[in-house]
């Protein structure tokens, strides 16, 4: 019932709010796609490829864990945006193009 | 050396500042004060990092030191949920604010229809899954007490010291769960003084991890640059964790997360607001990559330092203690001893929330059958099957513990729990997203789920030969080869632990998907599961205000509406007074808003008392349950009113009719007293006439012959008319008492009425004019003519008397309709007054005095003579002149044309 009266399009600033909300949810995507990189690095056996070093392993870990840290920080902050209700929940109404 | 009694003194002066900053905050929270501080984002995020147990604090390096990165996957799972927290978490919070879930067994079992075993089912595994879990941060805290005690004294502590400072451990933190987590019984279960304790707990062991990685890397390591060459340099140099455990440990981690009891209790039960829930999907992950960070470097640092042999698993207290840091060491063993304990405190209470809610009380309940009526004493008893659950649960953890006798196998115990808790996962997510998910199908997942975990994890995890012989894990269970606990259906060389979770949760999900697809889910179970999912549709986010003071105000508002504004007003104002406050306006107490809510229940019922005042304290919809009992309680009163209305309305109908057959009865009287005197008169006119003419002739001489005829034909006269008179009032009353025998015969109407019209007009010097249609009057019938031909007569001779038009004239109209025939006699005189109808078929009524006459029975007596017909005669209103209806029924017309 709540998608009959939604509107079809939305005007500038709930359409912005709308897309912040899809890069939040899409932050998790982002964060399972690189910290399930290492499960391609190759794993040291009698005469394999030699393997990633410790400290670029730790790099790499602890880097994709702050890139994602300040990512939802700043999502969280454009979310806050004065008269953002972001809990509202009209954002399950399907009307979001 | 530090001595291990400071250390213990040092542990208590926590333990006491703990049990202050709860106690502070508990009271602030009953008062309403520092909420700015109670319900913020800070103290959400940090409640969370109860996620970090001692497992984690003193394990994850032991992990690194054996499987290099691989404890960093028990960090990242957690981390995914929470910046994904749009998809999951904020659902969560928001079913469990608006449905006042109170625990992840409570969440389930709400979600499947309120169904009690499932509630029990969650409730004993999670009690199996997290006892060992326990017992496990029992052990990290006498172990880490042991070192302490093995540097003071050289040797390795005794057993028995080890054994009795975990019961000293355990009696403590149980007194603590109990003092905090039992005080006060409110339906949302939050606990401030917990949570404010478990926040100052988490800041701690992040200080204190932090501490002791920075002092590694810059006291002993020398710099960054140097940890990493010398962690390139060490065992641990390479990459080689196995990318099926990294996967499987990732995604398990994660499940835990959302399933485990405690995390349950403080992100979605203790959470106040779900805004904090942005906040912390950036500082959580934060809190655990600091937490993780200086892992890797303690181990290597740790295995390089300290000698061969020593425990991984304790460098984060070993390596400060052998660089003679004492400070440092304690430091670091409160940040172990606060994830222990924080950890303990709030597992227990989840639990123990579940056990008394859902195994304990209904027994007791069941027990009881019907006692629960006194609310009083249930509260008691709730509070006491609390406590009771909490001191059993730790006593389950401590026996666990000293059975194992700490063993090396505990370690592995905390991937055991992890996988027995996320069997909750299918039934939980596919309860909040799909809303074809049933209880059945919850129910078989669950018991598919666990099963395979008992036996590919729990079991197998002491050892062959340990509960499951050594032929079990080579042949397979009954010899079956599909069922060994480590190659189930004949897949080798999996991790066992990839296999596990892997079947457990596969299995688990499928029984879930087919059950619910092929089974019916019962009425609540589909409206709780369409409020589930759709919880975004129907609940509003908490209103922006909290402060006490307005929730009285509202309270206030509402109660005017119900109570009336005084009553309103003296009820609060003596509440006011009862708490001690001097103004008008109580504060919301649990006790003050149970009061009024009895108060309320009096105006308006119970289910809508407790609603209306959840509406306004607790921000939470209203449940189909609540919704179901205020219908039926509107009904009851809808009904209630309904049926008094009726009766006062057939009690005003019945007074009107009394009212009526009273005046009738009125008229009835006068008009026997009239009848009474008329008859008198009337027999006493013709009476007197006939003496006076017959003593005339007795006696009176010289009365000529002509004369004497005269009088003689006088006496005749009226001696006929008293016969007549005579003869009507006997017909009457034959008619009246049913005596009459009524002379069939058959023949025509039309010529019924041309022989009454014959008889009607013999005698009258101006006969009235009669207008028939004879065409219509040709039915042919059969009834006693010779009465039907009387109540004809009468008829035209009442118009022929009483018409007084100039020119008089009466029509005679025949219809035909339906199963009746109608003979209407209408003349063109002036009517009849509506005053006199209803009594002109009464007995003696004569209209007005023109009828000297009749002795006013010629109407009754046609009336009379047509109910015996089976027919009616009646008035005709609405024409012009005066009219009559005769009524014959079809039956009494042979042929009708």
């Amino acid at each position: 019932m709540a998608q009959d009266k939604a509107p079809l399009f939305l005007e500038r600033g709930t359409y912005r709010r709308r897309r912040m909300m899809d890069a939040v949810k899409l932050v998790v995507v982002l964060g399972t796609g690189l910290w399930m990189m290492p499960v391609l690095w190759p794993v040291p056996e009698a005469g394999g490829a030699p393997s990633v070093s410790m400290s670029n392993a730790l790099y790499y870990v602890f880097g994709v864990w702050l890139i994602l840290i300040v990512i939802s920080f700043l999502l969280s902050s454009r979310l806050r945006g004065p008269g953002t209700d972001f809990g509202a929940g009209g954002e399950d109404t399907g009307a979001e193009q | 050396m530090t001595s291990l009694n400071l250390l213990i003194a040092v542990c208590l002066c926590y333990v006491a500042g703990l049990f202050t900053i709860a106690f502070a905050a508990e009271r602030a929270g009953v008062q309403g004060r520092a909420r700015w501080l109670l319900r913020s984002p800070l103290v959400y995020t940090l409640s969370l990092s109860i996620y970090c147990t001692a497992w984690t604090f003193y394990g994850a390096v032991g992990n690194a030191a054996r499987s290099g990165l691989e404890y960093v996957t028990i960090y990242l799972g957690p981390s995914l949920v929470i910046l994904g927290w749009w998809w999951i978490l904020r659902r969560l919070v928001r079913i469990g604010r608006s449905h006042k879930v109170t625990s992840i067994a409570d969440l389930i079992s709400s979600r499947f229809g309120k169904s009690n075993i499932l509630a029990i089912v969650v409730t004993v595994m999670a009690v199996i899954g997290v006892t060992p879990y326990i017992a496990l941060q029992l052990q990290s805290v006498t172990l880490s007490l042991s070192i302490f005690a093995a540097a003071e004294q050289g040797t390795a502590i005794a057993e028995a010291d080890t054994g009795a400072s975990a019961l000293w451990i355990a009696l403590g933190l149980a007194v603590f769960t109990v003092l905090f987590g039992t005080r006060n019984l409110n339906a949302n279960e939050r606990h401030h003084g917990v949570v404010i304790a478990v926040a100052v707990e988490s800041v701690v062991k992040l200080v204190a991890l932090l501490s002791v990685g920075i002092f590694v890397v810059w006291g002993v390591a020398g710099g960054m640059s140097q940890t990493m060459a010398r962690i390139d340099a060490s065992d641990l140099g390479h990459w080689h964790t196995d990318g099926s455990r990294w996967a499987t440990l990732t995604f398990l981690s994660a499940a835990a997360f959302l399933c485990l009891p405690r995390m349950f209790q403080v992100m979605v039960v203790e959470n106040d607001d779900e805004r904090h829930l942005r906040i912390a999907s950036w500082a959580f992950p934060l809190y655990l990559m600091l937490m993780s960070l200086f892992v890797v470097p303690i181990a290597v640092i740790g295995l390089e330092v300290l000698p061969e042999g020593s425990n991984p698993d304790l460098f984060v207290l070993s390596l400060p203690l052998s660089q003679n840091r004492e400070g440092l060491a304690m430091l670091s063993f409160l940040g172990g001893f606060s994830s222990a304990t924080s950890m303990v405190i709030v597992a227990t209470l989840a639990l123990s929330t579940m056990v008394s809610n859902h195994v304990v009380m209904p027994v007791f309940l069941f027990l009881r059958q019907g006692g629960a009526s006194q609310s009083g004493d249930v509260r008691d008893v709730v509070i006491l099957s609390r406590r009771l659950s909490i001191l059993g649960i730790i006593g389950l953890g401590y026996l666990y513990y000293e059975l194992s006798g700490g063993s090396g196998a505990l370690a592995a115990i905390g991937l055991i729990s992890f996988a027995g808790v996320a069997q909750f996962l299918p039934a939980m997510l596919g309860g909040i997203f799909w809303r074809g998910a049933t209880r059945l199908g919850a129910l078989s997942g669950l018991a598919v789920g666990f099963t395979l975990w008992l036996f590919t994890m729990l079991l197998p995890s002491f050892g062959p030969d340990g509960l499951l012989s050594a032929v079990t894990f080579e042949q397979g269970l009954w010899g079956l080869w599909w069922l060994r606990p480590q190659a189930m259906f004949g897949i080798e060389g999996l991790d066992p632990m990839v296999h596990a979770v892997f079947w457990s949760l596969l299995l688990n999900g499928a029984a879930f998907a087919v059950v619910s697809l092929l089974t019916f889910p019962g009425p609540l179970e589909r409206l709780q599961g369409a409020q589930f999912v759709n919880v975004f549709d129907h609940s509003v986010q908490r209103r922006g205000w909290n402060a006490s003071v307005a929730e009285s105000e509202d309270l206030m508002i509402m109660a005017q509406r119900i109570l009336g504004a005084g009553e309103a007003r003296a009820f609060f104002e003596t509440q006011a007074r009862l708490q001690g406050k001097s103004g008008h306006l109580p504060e919301p107490t649990p006790d003050f808003l149970q009061r009024l809510e009895r108060e309320l229940s009096g105006s308006v019922g119970a289910a809508t008392a407790h609603a209306m005042i959840g509406q306004i304290v607790g921000g939470t919809s209203v449940s189909v349950q609540d919704l179901l009992a205020v219908a039926d309680e509107s009904a009851q009163m809808l009904e209630y009113s309904s049926q008094l209305e009726a009766k006062s309305r057939e009690l005003s109908q019945t007074a009107a009719q009394l009212r009526d057959a009273n005046a009738k009865l009125m008229q009835l009287s006068a008009q026997k007293d009239a009848f009474l005197s008329q008859i008198s008169h009337e027999l006493r006119t013709p009476m007197t006439s006939i003496r006076a003419f017959s003593e005339i002739l007795r006696d009176a001489e010289g009365v000529t012959a002509s004369e004497k005829a005269k009088y003689a034909d006088i006496i005749h006269v009226e001696a006929i008319r008293l016969t007549r008179l005579l003869n009507d009032l006997l017909d009457l009353s034959v008619l009246e008492n049913g005596q009459v025998t009524l002379n069939r015969q058959s023949g025509n109407l039309g010529d019924l009425l041309d022989k009454a019209i014959v008889t009607a007009q013999a005698g009258f010097v101006s006969p009235i004019k009669v207008t028939r249609r004879h065409l219509t009057e040709t039915v042919e019938l059969n009834t006693d003519l010779d009465r039907l031909a009387q109540v004809f007569i009468n008829l035209i001779t009442n118009a022929q008397k009483y018409c007084v038009a100039s020119e008089p004239e009466l029509r005679i109209e025949v219809k035909n309709i339906e199963d009746a025939i109608i003979v209407d006699f209408i003349d063109n005189g002036e009517g009849i007054p509506e005053e006199a109808r209803e009594m002109m078929f009464e007995k003696f009524s004569r209209i007005g005095a023109q009828d000297s006459n009749g002795a006013g029975l010629g109407l009754a007596i046609c009336r009379e003579i047509m109910g015996r017909l089976g027919g009616d005669v009646s008035y005709l209103a609405h024409v012009e002149g005066t009219g009559f209806r005769v009524v014959l029924p079809q039956s009494l017309a042979l042929a009708a044309q």
